[in-house]
């Protein structure tokens, strides 16, 4: 009973928070709202007793994706209303295709989940074989699927790279330390002699 | 009354709806386009993590932290993308983008 209230709370605020995702005015209570579906989906994951992919949405996403939106939202000098114009526009052919999709999966969902490999398979006991779930996830992630966990850092390490080539600029004015020219520097070309007209600087 | 699979499913359809309807209705705001890639990605990771508890096989959860791990990758670098975007542009409107190619 009491999994019962905890599940139809959480959902509730889930696909609430969901909706006003993709409805609010302003970007920066989207992303406010962002982070409160993804709370409720951790508590979805928690009952599930998947507890360590529930901290891990709480820490990656609220700590890490959420929070960079909402730098990036407030970064931006944005009329954001000019961008809500087709709002009205869309939403009746959306929320019809929204709908009818809607509907179709839950139906596929629920049949599923009644005739499927995993039909009448309760929750497994938390504790069950005296392993907690972290360790469990480790067992497997660090054997049977080791390559595709060192793919999932390589992946990591390209999107800070992109990122980093993708916002990074060079102002013209500024001067920069060029550690290249100072390694090939040597004797022969370390010193200049350079006969300076007075009055007048030189150009290095 | 007990919570089954289906209801765990249900939740995830829904959620993907939200975010396919998102895609939908923000046409021109990108930011939220992303978000509702975000809701998609966490609908999927549902799904995944339900099957994973009621089928007893704990692989949906080490495939639910990959696709975490892609999410975050397209988030960052999709958010550079929108800013060097809005650097060039002044604006970020989605009809706007085609003048980004090569």
């Amino acid at each position: 009973m009491l999994q019962a209230i905890a599940f139809y709370l959480m959902a509730g605020v889930t696909l609430l928070s969901a909706l006003a995702v993709v409805g609010a005015r302003n970007p920066v209570h989207s992303v406010l709202f962002l982070i409160a579906a993804f709370f409720s989906a951790a508590g979805l994951f928690v009952l599930l007793g998947a507890e360590f992919l529930a901290m891990l949405l709480v820490v990656v996403y609220v700590g890490a994706v959420a929070v960079l939106f909402l730098f990036v939202v407030m970064m931006l000098d944005i009329d954001f209303a000019k961008l809500k114009a087709g709002f009205a526009q869309y939403l009746p052919i959306g929320g019809l295709v929204a709908g009818v999709l809607a509907i179709e999966m839950v139906l596929v969902a629920l049949t599923v989940a009644r005739e499927g490999a995993a039909a009448g398979n309760a929750l497994p006991d938390a504790n069950a074989g005296g392993t907690s779930n972290i360790e469990a996830i480790g067992k497997v992630l660090y054997t049977d699927y080791a390559y595709y966990f060192e793919a999932a850092g390589l992946v990591l390490l390209v999107a800070m790279i992109g990122a980093i080539v993708l916002t990074m600029r060079h102002k013209a004015h500024v001067k920069r330390q060029d550690i290249g020219k100072q390694v090939a520097r040597n004797t022969r070309t370390g010193m200049e002699v350079v006969q300076i007209k007075s009055g007048s600087g030189v150009e290095l | 009354m007990t919570i089954g699979l289906g209801h765990y499913l249900a939740v995830a359809a829904i959620l993907f709806t939200i975010g396919v309807f998102g895609i939908f209705v923000n046409r021109k705001n990108v930011i939220v386009i992303l978000m509702s890639i975000e809701l998609i990605l966490l609908a999927v990771n549902i799904n995944l993590v339900a099957f994973s508890a009621y089928l007893h096989d704990i692989t949906g959860q080490v495939f639910a932290m990959f696709v975490l791990t892609v999410a975050a990758a397209e988030a960052a670098v999709g958010l550079a993308i929108l800013v060097t975007f809005f650097r060039n542009r002044g604006d970020i409107e989605v009809d706007h983008a085609s003048v980004m190619k090569g």
